[in-house]
């Protein structure tokens, strides 16, 4: 019955380009599983939001895509992830030009124990952005983008640490923003926040994307967020002690004509 | 006959409580014994000629200048020797090592033994190793060197802790911007793992400072000022040693060396405290 | 902008990221090994240099000869043993029980302020240098003794220096094992109306057991290897002692006094002890790894 669902989900998004093509992906710390047979394609330029309550796999999905879960210990990965013309789970990925094209954000906002403008200009460096002018130029660019600059400007090399927990935020994503990647994935970005600096932070995300034309996947288990924002959304759920995804849609089909239970179920509040 | 009992058992309740607070009492006597001992015996030998002089008559009298001399150069050896591998072997052991790794379990086990092994082994091998194998005698380096040794898990465990202490939070962040590990290390974990590093470092000179037996056949007894690393120098510890067993009529002069050392040692686990205390206001 | 993003491995540029860590980890691993060798170094040459006498005279010898006289071609290390053995049962048997109920006082009895300023004093403690105890030792306490029993350097005066030298070790692997107590079982006591005193005899002795046996290890392990503080106050008489005022000599003590000026078979002699105090270490570190495991 899962099966069908999903095929059907993707039947309605066959006819957008994907960009990433996710295929039987699964993955399980020390033999047991987290999350198995996932397939479904994530389009170009969109805000594709996960959804689910905790513990279903959502964030460790997310590591697959830039291959994060190398790091964690006892983590194993089998599948297919297509970007492009490359399987991003080959071992032959370099995985340092990966995670470059593909940043991330985090759900605890965790700047570098480092000046404000060094924890931008310390990955631009490793990145071999040699040129400091150039990287000058960059780190107001990125925190124009992200509303910071008028706020640190003067504070330059004030340390990381001084920033509220909704500035920190935003300072990771200029971080990442500096690499000037094309995929961005966000593990939670607003949940660690007050409502305000969540609105600041989701606001950006939406106007970054419009400027940028980044591709988002975004892990939240803020429903209303994730209908405010996504343009598709789909449904990771615990079955049998393991994480699956359930439904994958667009988010006007997802939220208001989801097609299986536990996704009716979930919106609804009665589950979850 | 139930409320008699139980006027017995409170009673050995009392009882245990008068031995519970006279034995941390006691204990805290002897140690203001020893040391107001020390500090009496020795506070009137030590005055600015005492640190800066040469002693004469076999130390019975004059300073102890080539004495404090030696003793910092064969600190300076021995942490010149240790850190490297130190940082290096913990590093490994915190951030490249799985936990079910074979080499990285045994180098652990081997240190922990290590770990145990008496300060005269280490003079011993000292002796056999360092002095006669490799040549360098009775000298500051062959002392140095055993003491290196010989702090190598004191200044391995610290630092495998500052490491550990640091939130994966970071080494994550560091991956998803594609920062190589090298530089995450050199950029991020080791300028938070140094307060860590340092009391380790401070532990293992306290260590280093006090100990004698692995230094008596190895860095030697000469109480000369030392011209070379390859000269023996006499560490201030071997010279209360040898003040108090060896020379009769010394004792007045090892007072104050000891009250000297003591000093030194009260010195370091202040700052040890400090830097401490320091490191557990680090993170939020 | 700087270089290509590229995603598969050709570049020279990735070839070289890859290569930089991989060149760090051999060398961690490098040093790694050193530090991990050398244990392994301090048993060959102690091994080394016992051979010739053991090959000459065996093992027997060292149990059996009629008394030390190396210089004479007598091995006889029974005494030292001796020495070591019972200066090492005594301290471990009174430090022991001092060292764990002032454990219990820092945990079940002193206020927060005196438990903190006892705990920094007995790391203190730890901290003075083995010359300054010996020192110590032979300046006050051999006088003492002295007056009660001559000669004063005797193995009573070896025991209570090892004591107090011991007793930050067993105290502060106590302390440790004691605050790994889930405060449940203090308070499921508390409600059961256990006294003060039962608490400890019946919960939190038993429950600490594996810890506190490990710092006994510890402390067995120090006792056996110290040798500046028991030389200086132990009189070094080769002698298998008849009671507790009688001058004895350890093993390490042993070493120390003749290393200076010992040549060919008796250097080797003395390297014989130095193993067999190794290997006594080996044993206690073994035993320590078995009890971790069990927990």
């Amino acid at each position: 019955m899962t099966k069908s669902i999903t095929n059907n989900s993707q039947s309605s998004i066959q006819d957008l380009q994907p960009l990433i093509q996710i295929q039987q992906l699964s993955l399980s710390y020390k033999n047991k599983p987290a999350f198995q047979d996932v397939t479904f394609s994530i389009p170009q330029n969109s805000i594709t939001a996960i959804v689910g309550p905790s513990g279903c796999g959502k964030s460790s999905f997310l590591t697959c895509l830039n291959r994060l879960s190398d790091l964690i210990p006892n983590c194993q990965v089998s599948g297919h992830i297509q970007l492009g013309t490359v399987n991003l789970l080959s071992p032959k990925i370099n995985t340092t030009a990966l995670r470059r094209r593909i940043g991330m954000i985090f759900q605890k906002p965790n700047p570098f124990p480092m000046s404000i403008k060094k924890n931008i200009v310390f990955p631009l460096k490793e990145h071999g952005f040699a040129n400091a002018q150039e990287r000058e130029q960059i780190v107001e660019e990125v925190l124009t983008d992200v509303g910071l600059w008028s706020e640190v400007k003067n504070r330059l090399e004030d340390s990381a640490m001084s920033l509220s927990g909704g500035q920190k935020q935003r300072l990771c994503l200029a971080r990442a923003l500096a690499l000037k990647p094309e995929i961005l994935l966000m593990d939670e970005p607003c949940s660690a926040l007050d409502p305000i600096s969540s609105g600041i932070v989701e606001d950006l995300i939406v106007r970054l994307r419009h400027k940028y034309h980044y591709t988002i996947i975004i892990v939240t288990h803020n429903l209303a967020q994730a209908k405010r924002i996504a343009d598709y959304a789909g449904l990771f759920w615990v079955e049998e002690g393991c994480g699956r995804l359930i439904e994958f849609g667009t988010a006007t089909q997802f939220f208001n004509a989801p097609e299986h239970e536990l996704t009716k179920a979930y919106i609804q509040g009665t589950k979850g | 006959m139930s409320r008699k009992a139980s006027s017995k058992l409170i009673n050995l309740d009392q009882l245990f409580k008068v031995v519970i607070w006279l034995i941390p009492l006691s204990i805290t006597a002897i140690f203001i014994w020893i040391l107001s001992d020390i500090v009496i015996g020795g506070i009137g030998q030590i005055s600015w000629a005492f640190l800066t002089t040469n002693p004469l008559d076999a130390g019975r009298d004059g300073g102890i200048a080539p004495i404090l001399v030696s003793t910092f150069l064969i600190l300076a050896v021995c942490l010149v020797a240790s850190v490297p591998i130190s940082i290096g072997t913990a590093i490994l052991l915190a951030e490249f090592t799985p936990n079910q790794n074979w080499f990285g379990r045994l180098v652990r086990r081997s240190l922990d033994v290590l770990a145990g092994v008496p300060s005269i082994v280490f003079g011993l091998f000292g002796n056999a190793f360092f002095a006669q194998t490799l040549g360098l005698g009775f000298s500051i380096l062959s002392g140095g060197l055993t003491l290196a040794c010989m702090v190598l898990p004191i200044l391995i465990r610290s630092t495998e802790a500052g490491l550990r202490a640091v939130p994966q939070e970071y080494r994550l962040n560091s991956a998803a911007l594609g920062i190589s590990k090298t530089s995450t290390l050199w950029h991020l974990l080791l300028p938070a793992a140094t307060p860590g590093l340092l009391v380790g470092l401070v532990l293992g000179l306290g260590r280093a400072i006090a100990e004698t037996a692995a230094l008596i056949f190895t860095s030697g007894y000469v109480d000369r000022m030392p011209t070379s690393l390859l000269d023996s120098g006499r560490s201030l510890s071997i010279h209360i040693f040898d003040l108090s067993m060896n020379v009769s009529g010394g004792d007045s002069n090892a007072y104050g060396s000891a009250l000297i050392l003591i000093l030194i040692l009260l010195i370091i686990n202040a700052i040890a405290a400090w830097l401490g205390s320091k490191y557990n206001y680090l993170y939020d | 902008m700087s270089k290509p993003k590229t995603l598969s491995q050709s570049p020279l540029q990735s070839w070289f990221t890859r290569h930089k860590d991989q060149c760090l980890v051999w060398l961690l691993r490098g040093l790694a090994a050193i530090a991990g060798a050398i244990i392994l170094l301090i048993l060959i040459f102690l091994i080394k240099e016992s051979l010739p006498v053991l090959q000459e005279v065996g093992i027997k010898a060292f149990f059996q000869d009629r008394a030390w006289n190396p210089v004479e071609q007598s091995y006889n290390l029974v005494p030292m043993i001796w020495g070591t053995g019972l200066t090492m049962f005594g301290s471990v048997l009174l430090a022991t029980p001092l060292g764990i109920l002032s454990a219990i006082f820092c945990h079940y009895y002193a206020p927060q302020s005196i438990a903190i300023i006892y705990r920094r004093l007995i790391e203190l403690l730890a901290g003075i240098p083995s010359v300054v105890y010996g020192f110590w030792g032979l300046v006050v306490l051999v006088p003492m003794i002295n007056r009660l029993h001559p000669p004063g350097t005797s193995l009573l005066a070896g025991i209570c220096i090892l004591t107090l030298m011991i007793l930050p070790t067993i105290a502060l692997v106590a302390d440790a094992a004691f605050a790994e107590i889930p405060q449940e079982y203090l308070l499921g006591a508390k409600a059961m109306g256990l006294s003060a005193s039962g608490t400890i005899w019946h919960i939190v002795i038993p429950t600490a057991k594996s810890g506190l046996l490990i710092g006994v290890i510890l402390e067995t392990g120090r006792a056996i290897g110290e040798t500046m503080a028991v030389l200086m106050v132990c009189g070094n008489v080769v002698q298998t002692p008849d009671s507790i005022f009688d001058p004895i000599r350890t093993l390490t003590a042993n070493i120390a006094l003749e290393m200076a000026y010992a040549l060919g078979n008796h250097r080797s002699a003395l390297f014989v002890s130095g193993l067999l105090l190794l290997m006594i270490i080996i044993v206690l570190a073994i035993a320590t790894e078995l009890i971790d495991q069990e927990v």
